[in-house]
């Protein structure tokens, strides 16, 4: 591990042009040789290099900043999603791996290798498969899940939102697809891009973590006049259309604010995972009217059941002529609605095979959603209950939770305000 | 529900394909690394002893490999089914520890170590299957030594035929640091699988004696990994430590291990894990080749 370390710091590489701002040496400057930058960077001092800024790469998510990125950021169109336990035991030792992890997550989020083997005789530090792809908007996010403050001691950091979610009805709930200590969500417009970042994300850590589940998914993201349009989920709704994006509705709905948690959560979000598979044998032989009636909404243009735009206002009390609800009661979109609760939904479809027992497909969303409380998925939950038509399509096959963290600063490592002493 | 598999195999399709077309515009930084020849005299010479002394090793192990081979023939084909069976798995113990050496004969290997599905991969049919495992599936599936003497007989002639052509084999330095990673592949992908011996459950021996390959390996390296990176010695001794004493849990009061199917998946995922924790620093072992 201390070669990797070496690798994210001293050996990070700045551009020329970079090193003319930093010197203040104008064009005539150039003929700096090798010699003259190394005399530049000792006098500099090399933490100060490590937090300049590189250029953007292409198609590259910003790491830094006060929020971690692969949340309000634009969804990409995959996701590699994995749950970890940890073997590490020690707190420090917990908070090295993460310190391990950051200059991983930066190099590959800008699209470069981790590193360079020193020699042939030895595996590559970079196992490779993303060669010859630029960044591909990869977003890591990372979040600690509730199982590990009981397995290491990080005094009294755990938040109380931070618990196993309470049994839903007509949960079926598998522990192979549930829980873990830690979470990584890479999501990039590539899956080989996603899948590569968790696969060396993992290997760095090998004898510190195991892989406990994970999840691949897809969005096809339609772009109308340049704009992305709201993913489709495989039963062929919008999924995501009352996302929060404003800066104010996104602290309202996503972001802790000082006081509402643990301090060291504060600019981080709770992130709820469910795997759920879809049966779409039953909902294919389901008419449109009945699709329309289950979710609440057109299926093709997403808007609310009797308006025309996907954005218009869902306003469930509506009624027709005869004084029925125009959006039934029963639907997925008015109960979730009957509450005040709102998320950020940021899910990905799956397929998997077939399921061995019934020879269907075993499909499904991998829903993700960001909220500052737990709370607010909890009650939204509770109001689809045993009510919700979707219930008759769907099954619930996992859950998790875990904290995210706030946004890495500049020379800060991922996580560090829940190790730092505040 | 089958998962994961699919994803699985897109990827690998996806690096495949990536491998074979080579990569002209690549607008990621490509490892710089220069090629080291091959075949580094330098680094040879001054590892010598630690060839030879493997060398020794190998030819041990392989002698002892002849004489408990030739006691598992003579019991097969005194139709002594019982002693068979316990002869072999300790038999074979001597052949896994010593595979990266007995594996360099393309030819002798199977004939000694097929599996029925390493003959059907081949395209070949049950009537070209011999060796090992054949007398396995007589013991434990047919229960019986009947109709096997002829297998029996080849099989002591091929082990023979090993131990001689030892000799010959030209051990490297490299052929020693790729052959420790080697033996732990075999583990991770057949006997951690219980794939190895599908009919006797024999596979924690062979999964044993591929580790202690692997370690005799690492004990005469591990002078010259010291000097090179002392950090990657203390973390070798430890992951094999993990390995063995996890491994010991498993062990019967006559020094045997218990069958494969008495293994919990939580078993083999603990069993697996700790091979892969191995592995990552013992394919670090090549910087002894720089």
């Amino acid at each position: 591990m201390t070669k990797s370390k070496k690798d994210g710091v001293l050996h990070k590489k700045i551009s020329r042009r970079q090193l003319l701002k930093m010197t203040g040496i104008g064009a005539a400057g150039l003929a700096i040789g090798a010699t003259g930058i190394g005399g530049i960077l000792s006098t500099i001092g090399k933490d100060w290099i490590a937090e300049d800024e590189a250029p953007p790469a292409k198609n590259s998510v910003n790491f830094y900043g006060d929020h971690q990125a692969g949340i309000s950021t634009p969804s990409q169109t995959h996701i590699y999603f994995v749950a970890l336990d940890v073997v590490v035991k020690t707190k420090s030792e917990l908070q090295q791996l993460f310190k391990d992890w950051t200059p991983l997550a930066t190099k590959m989020m800008r699209g470069e290798i981790i590193g360079t083997a020193s020699t042939d005789m030895i595996p590559p530090k970079d196992t490779g498969e993303a060669l010859g792809l630029d960044a591909q908007n990869l977003s890591l996010t990372f979040g600690v899940g509730e199982s590990l403050f009981k397995k290491i001691n990080l005094g009294d950091k755990k938040p109380t939102q931070l618990k196993k979610l309470p049994h839903f009805p007509k949960d079926q709930l598998v522990e192979a697809y549930s829980n873990g200590d830690i979470c990584i969500q890479a999501c990039a417009d590539d899956p080989q891009v996603a899948f590569h970042a968790i696969r060396n994300l993992v290997r760095a850590a090998s004898g510190r973590v195991t892989l406990k589940w994970s999840q691949a998914g897809f969005n096809a993201i339609a772009k109308k006049d340049g704009h992305s349009q709201t993913p489709r989920n495989l039963f062929a709704f919008k999924d995501g259309t009352e996302n929060p994006r404003a800066k104010e509705d996104l602290n309202k709905v996503v972001w802790v604010q000082h006081g509402e948690s643990k301090p060291w959560m504060t600019g981080g979000t709770y992130l709820i995972a469910r795997r759920i598979q879809m049966h779409l044998e039953t909902w294919d032989r389901t008419a449109l009217d009945e699709q329309e009636a289950t979710f609440g909404r057109h299926r093709n243009s997403g808007a609310p059941l009797g308006k025309d735009g996907e954005y218009d206002a869902m306003e469930i009390e509506r009624k027709d002529e005869d004084g029925h609800l125009i959006v039934p009661n029963t639907s997925h979109v008015f109960l979730a609605k009957s509450v005040k609760a709102r998320l950020l939904r940021r899910s990905y479809s799956y397929v998997s095979g077939v399921v061995d027992s019934t020879g269907t497909h075993d499909a499904g969303l991998l829903f993700i959603s960001f909220q500052k409380d737990p709370q607010q998925f909890i009650d939204i939950q509770n109001s689809l209950g045993r009510l919700d038509k979707m219930n008759e399509y769907i099954t619930h096959r996992g859950s998790a939770m875990f904290a995210c963290f706030p946004g890495v600063r500049k020379g800060s490592y991922i996580g560090e305000t829940l190790f730092s002493t505040l | 529900m089958k998962s994961k598999s699919i994803l699985a195999t897109i990827l690998l399709a996806g690096t495949i394909l990536t491998a074979a077309c080579g990569n002209s515009d690549d607008t990621k930084k490509e490892e710089t690394t220069p090629k080291t020849a091959v075949e580094n005299k330098k680094s040879d010479k001054a590892l010598d002893k630690e060839v030879a002394a493997y060398k020794a090793f190998a030819i041990d192990q392989l002698d002892k490999f002849t004489v408990s081979t030739e006691d598992f023939v003579k019991a097969v084909k005194a139709g002594d089914i019982e002693k068979a069976k316990d002869i072999y798995p300790t038999a074979r113990m001597y052949f896994e520890r010593s595979e990266p050496i007995a594996e360099s004969f393309g030819d002798l290997d199977p004939r000694i170590d097929a599996r029925l599905a390493d003959i059907k991969d081949a395209g070949q049919g049950a009537e070209d299957w011999s060796g090992y495992h054949k007398i396995e599936y007589g013991l434990w599936v047919d229960q019986t030594t009947k109709g096997y003497e002829k297998i029996a007989d080849q099989l002591l002639a091929d082990t023979k035929e090993l131990r001689a052509r030892v000799e010959t084999v030209e051990v490297t330095p490299k052929l020693m640091v790729n052959g420790a990673v080697d033996l732990l592949n075999e583990v991770s992908t057949s006997k951690i699988s219980g794939e190895e011996e599908i009919y006797s459950h024999t596979d924690l021996y062979d999964f044993k004696a591929n580790i202690e390959g692997a370690e005799k390996i690492f004990t005469i390296l591990q002078p010259s990994i010291k000097k090179t990176d002392a950090a990657l010695a203390t973390k070798l001794t430890d992951k094999f430590k993990n390995v063995n004493d996890l491994l010991a849990k498993y062990e019967t009061k006559d020094g045997g291990y218990v069958s494969y199917k008495k293994l919990t998946k939580d078993d083999t995922n603990a069993l697996s894990n700790a091979v892969d924790q191995l592995g990552e620093p013992l394919a670090q072992m090549g910087i002894i080749l720089e």
